[in-house]
């Protein structure tokens, strides 16, 4: 596409938006994407120049995120939700049946250039699905009538802004609040006790709360903060907050940024003061943009309460600020230094560790790193004390913990509980009683059994980021582990071999399974490469992504061995397909024009 | 000053403050197979052919701190099994074919799958389409060769300072790009010269026209294992970088 | 050892170069001769293997319909099944089409080359149509051993094959293993 002088001014003006900023490179390709839909070569050529950054690294970025494209998507980009529950919800017959209304082929912009349909990972709307976005903004609730209204809007060309609000509505059932979810936080309120009590005591404080993280790896959160705050040698420190939530099922911290905002910044706030921090950035995942004007409405609004900027709680020696910085479909990107990676404006790639982030973290300076939730619940802490937060849970696991409960339940939505919950509890809160398994921890947890439902959340029994996925008899467990698998080869970085290498072997090993081309070397095969990939991979993604088939070889081999074929070997790709185009060129269709797949 | 040591396949090790495993074990003669990694280029740590044991957990030697009381895994038959593994892969994402590639008999690829005793690639071949670049008059890119290891980025980076070369897409996808408007060789200011140019490991990477000039027995690999011919190559090399600390 | 082992060996997409690296054993063919004696091979110009073959040997890797049955047929036949060289192995030069679509191939080959005369894709029944791809024999059935090499030097095939029939389990040792 060459570009017009206009379109250079757009350009130059999207950059000077973004105050030729370089590391706000993803920030500025997302406007660039959805302002000409995709980013041309001659835009990259540009942005290049005028943020004097090479032009490989706006390639590389533009073609590491799957939101930015290089061919042009059409002018209503729609992508539909492709997490496990939304399936069960009928997502795929919605998608085909909106591409059949459409005319399009799903990855395909349409030839008028008008609309393309996709498949993307969860969108986070697990309980409110079958879930998808429009140029970026999460819809809800897609049923058979909404897609006619929406083939209409598309081919009248009506701006998403006039679409109907119904479509973009996001509810937050909240099913059962406790601690976090339960407790009023006035804006303002934990930062003047903090300072009352001093932040040395504050920190204390949090470090009685026995507080561990709530993303997924549970380091105890007084540490990482005490770690950064002692880290020498550095110009600036930084607090960031995960809010990329890219793991199937999980949907708590859209929860908490919707309707509990002021909570989360008062605990980066909280952090800023504690480790000495100026700047503070919340990094969004791009499913979530529906969510960025109210946040940034929030922000503002603690600017103009003296909650945030200079001068804080009237404090002279108090200087803090929020930034919002918005992903761009990537997974990955919720791995820490993955995270910082792309705050830089690069490929979300994961460091090598150590350092940790704490001392070397974003532009290489001492950054806390912390998920939405562990925010939300330290800016209570910081209020209401240690003690107040360890009464709840167990001796491992203190505190409560926020579910994103979706799946095979009569009430999916949000449930806090203390840790120490059981499995059959929760299942009898949330309607779920008919449960044949759970994946908890979303993909990169595990899945357990019926016999197993007395299992208690906790990091010593069950732990889990926030997801909780219930399935019933009706469901096959090997679709569910296909579905996963193909989650992690989407979303590998591709940095280490094993991982970039061995998660699109396990997914075409899982296919030709589950197709009946198995037998029983294919299924040692499979495990062979799970435990590699497991024990080789770099970081988080690798080592988890075989989680999925190794829980249920674990728990339901037969499901495994039914599928398998008493024959010993069969090749793992269509033979007669393979002779499909010679046939068609040749026009014969005779016995040896055709192959059997076994022998 | 007290020594530091750790220990590789129960052998003592001592190593200095900063070294990783790999340049400990490099300087005590010990050879860990790797192919990311080049001692004279910042550690990298994503081909994980340098898997080893530390104390029961899996960690890449190349990137990992050499501490104190370490208990080494390195030439077991488990982590050679891994690492053949891992090998294959890196074949079969490829496209090797050995007996048409400049860089056979030099190539570091195949010569670990040679001291691994790799006889097959064990997976199906994923037969991707890459690109070839053969715009420049002097350097040729055969992407079909390449596995990411980024050791030409590093050096056009670090020690060039032309910036020519970065890795994008993303998972199986990933891919070396050329940093020129056209995405094309002729289109930088690399040369001949640069260390980019001489550091692939393998035959994506070559300078035209010196292709299959040194006979078959005579070839770096034929006669010596990778283990020998890194060793000697590269113990000197941690050595000056350890007097230098 | 009882008797003697039966070896068979065939070619498929390959040029036959292992075929003759094989007979680069030279005198020790005579020794060999003690030990094995061979069934169908395009060395004996026998058709059809014998019901239980030992030892198969395979060259090349699968370009066609009939590559396959082939293939199949060996794979049936002999208890051992050995990949040879580099084109059974990974496809070898033949597979270097793979990148290519097969409809560029043949419109490339039939129709649209220079000097092609009365252009069309050939169609008789005797022929074997062709793979999308080439792929070598382990993706189509199971493979017991591998000799790489384009072609494995004669070394191997009588390493290789003294270890089988003195019951040894098969090895390589490093200067025998290459890929080229
Ligand atoms: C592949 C991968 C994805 C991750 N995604 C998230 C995420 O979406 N949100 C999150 O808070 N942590 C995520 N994490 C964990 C983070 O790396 C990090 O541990 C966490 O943000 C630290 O915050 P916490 O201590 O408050 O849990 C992810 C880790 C991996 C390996
Ligand atoms: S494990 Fe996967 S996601 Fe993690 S660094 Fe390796 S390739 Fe990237
Ligand atoms: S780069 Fe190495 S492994 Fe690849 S084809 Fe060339 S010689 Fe073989
Ligand atoms: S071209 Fe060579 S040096 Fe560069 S990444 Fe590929 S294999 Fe490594
Ligand atoms: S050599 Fe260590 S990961 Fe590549």
């Amino acid at each position: 596409m060459p570009c017009t002088p206009s379109d250079m001014k757009t350009v130059a003006d999207i950059v000077a938006r973004h105050d030729a900023d370089p590391t706000r490179l993803v920030q500025i390709l997302r406007d660039v994407q959805s302002t000409f839909r995709h980013i041309p070569a001659a835009i990259m050529d540009r942005l290049a120049a005028q943020l004097s950054i090479d032009r490989a690294q706006v390639q590389a970025v533009t073609e590491f995120y799957t939101f930015f494209s290089t061919e042009p998507r059409g002018r209503f980009d729609i992508l539909i939700s492709d997490s496990i529950t939304d399936h069960m919800l009928g997502s795929r017959e919605i998608a085909a049946y909106l591409c059949e209304r459409l005319g399009v082929t799903p990855g395909q912009t349409r030839a008028d250039g008008q609309v393309s349909v996709d498949f993307t990972s969860c969108t986070g709307m697990c309980e409110q699905g079958p879930a998808g976005l429009v140029n970026g903004y999460a819809l809800t609730n897609l049923t058979r009538d909404r897609v006619e209204r929406i083939v209409e809007l598309v081919n009248d060309g009506t701006p998403v802004s006039q679409w109907p609000r119904e479509f973009f509505v996001v509810k937050d059932n909240i099913h059962r609040a406790d601690l976090v979810l339960g407790t009023k936080l006035q804006p303002g309120s934990a930062l003047r006790w903090m300072f009352q009590r001093g932040l040395d005591s504050t920190l204390d404080e949090i470090a009685k709360s026995g507080l561990r993280g709530r993303g997924g790896a549970g380091f105890g959160t007084a540490m990482k903060w005490k770690f950064c705050r002692e880290a020498t040698g550095s110009t600036e420190r930084f607090v960031v907050c995960n809010a990329d939530e890219g793991e199937p099922g999980t949907f708590k911290d859209r929860v908490l940024l919707q309707s509990y905002a002021h909570q989360v910044f008062e605990g980066m706030t909280v952090c800023g003061a504690v480790i000495g921090a100026r700047r503070g950035y919340l990094y969004l995942r791009g499913e979530y943009l529906y969510l960025h004007e109210p946040l940034n409405a929030v922000l503002a609004e603690r600017r103009r309460a003296g909650l945030l900027g200079s001068n804080i709680i009237g404090r002279p020696d108090f200087e803090f600020d929020i930034e919002v910085r918005i992903g761009a479909g990537a997974y990955i990107c919720g791995e820490e230094s993955a995270l910082i990676e792309s705050m830089e404006g690069k490929r979300g790639v994961p460091r090598n560790r150590p350092p940790y982030p704490v001392t070397n973290g974003y532009l290489d300076q001492p950054t806390v790193v912390n998920n939405v939730e562990t925010f939300a619940a330290a800016a209570l802490i910081a209020l209401k004390g240690g003690a107040w937060f360890s009464a709840a849970g167990t001796e491992k696991s203190k505190g409560t913990k926020i579910l994103s409960i979706a799946g095979d339940c009569a009430r999916p939505g949000i449930y806090e509980y203390p840790f120490g919950t059981t499995m059959a509890q929760i299942l009898a809160d949330c309607g779920g009683t008919g449960a044949m398994g759970l994946q908890i921890g979303g993909p990169s947890g595990i899945f357990i059994g019926a016999q197993e439902f007395e299992r208690v959340l906790g990091f010593e029994d069950l732990p889990t980021g926030g997801s909780f996925m219930i399935f019933d008899q009706r469901r096959d467990v090997l679709e569910i582990v296909r579905n996963f698998t193909h989650f992690f080869a989407h979303e590998s970085c591709g940095f280490c071999t094993p991982c970039r290498v061995g998660t699109s072997l396990l997914k075409n090993q899982l296919d030709k399974i589950c197709a009946g081309h198995g037998g029983k070397a294919d299924l040692a095969e499979l495990t062979h490469i799970s435990k590699l990939v497991r024990a080789t991979s770099h970081c988080g993604l690798g080592q988890t992504a075989a989680n999925p088939i190794l829980s249920t070889l674990e728990r339901f081999p037969e499901q495994y061995e039914q599928r398998l074929k008493a024959i010993s070997f069969e090749p793992g790709f269509d033979l007669d397909g393979a002779l499909e185009v010679a046939r068609r060129m040749s026009g014969r269709d005779d016995a040896h024009a055709h192959l059997a797949q076994e022998a | 000053m007290t020594e530091h040591m750790l220990t590789i396949d129960g052998q003592r090790i001592p190593f200095t403050e900063g070294q990783t495993i790999i340049e400990a074990a490099t300087a005590a003669g010990v050879y860990i197979p790797h192919l990311c990694h080049n001692p004279e280029f910042k550690p990298h740590g994503s081909c994980k052919l340098c898997t080893v044991k530390v104390n029961g957990r899996n960690c890449s030697a190349c990137t990992f701190p050499a501490a104190d009381g370490q208990e080494v895994l390195n030439n077991t038959q488990e982590l050679n099994e891994t690492r053949r593994t891992i090998t294959q892969m890196l074949f079969i994402e490829g496209n090797h074919f050995c007996p048409s590639c400049e860089k056979s008999g030099n190539c570091q690829l195949q010569a670990v799958g040679y001291y691994l005793n790799m006889l097959d690639a064990h997976f199906p071949f994923f037969y991707p389409s890459r690109e070839v670049d053969a715009s420049h008059h002097e350097v040729m890119l055969d992407r079909d060769r390449c596995i990411l290891c980024e050791l030409c980025v590093r050096a056009s980076r670090d020690v060039d300072g032309k910036n020519v070369f970065a890795l994008s897409g993303r998972g199986i996808n990933s891919h070396l790009i050329v940093n020129s408007t056209t995405g094309k060789l002729k289109d930088t200011d690399i040369s001949v010269d640069d260390k980019a140019v001489h550091v692939c490991p393998v035959g994506a990477i070559l300078i035209k026209r010196k292709g299959f000039e040194v006979p078959i027995g005579e070839r770096i690999y034929d006669g010596q294992d990778i283990g020998q011919v890194s060793l000697e190559h590269e113990m000197p090399i941690v050595e000056e970088a350890e007097h230098g600390r | 050892m009882a008797g003697k082992i039966k070896v068979a060996t065939t070619s498929l997409a390959g040029c036959f170069g292992c075929h003759m690296s094989f007979l680069d054993i030279d005198e020790r063919i005579l020794a060999l001769a003690e030990i094995a004696e061979f069934d169908r091979s395009p060395l004996t110009d026998i058709k059809h293997c014998s019901d239980q073959v030992d030892i198969g040997l395979v060259e090349g890797g699968l370009c066609n319909a009939e590559n396959v049955h082939t293939l199949r047929e060996f794979r049936e036949s002999c208890k051992i099944l050995v990949a040879v060289g580099a084109c059974a192995i990974n496809g070898g030069l033949p597979a270097m089409r793979n990148h290519i679509p097969l409809q560029e191939c043949l419109e490339e080959s039939y129709l649209d080359a220079v000097g092609v005369e009365n252009p069309q894709i050939p169609n008789d029944v005797e022929l074997p149509l062709l793979l999308n791809k080439v792929h070598p024999i382990h993706e189509v059935v199971k493979v017991d051993y591998f000799l790489p090499g384009c072609p494995p030097s004669a070394d191997v095939f009588w390493k290789f094959l003294t270890d089988l029939a003195s019951g040894a389990e098969p090895s390589l040792p490093y200067e025998l293993v290459h890929y080229d």
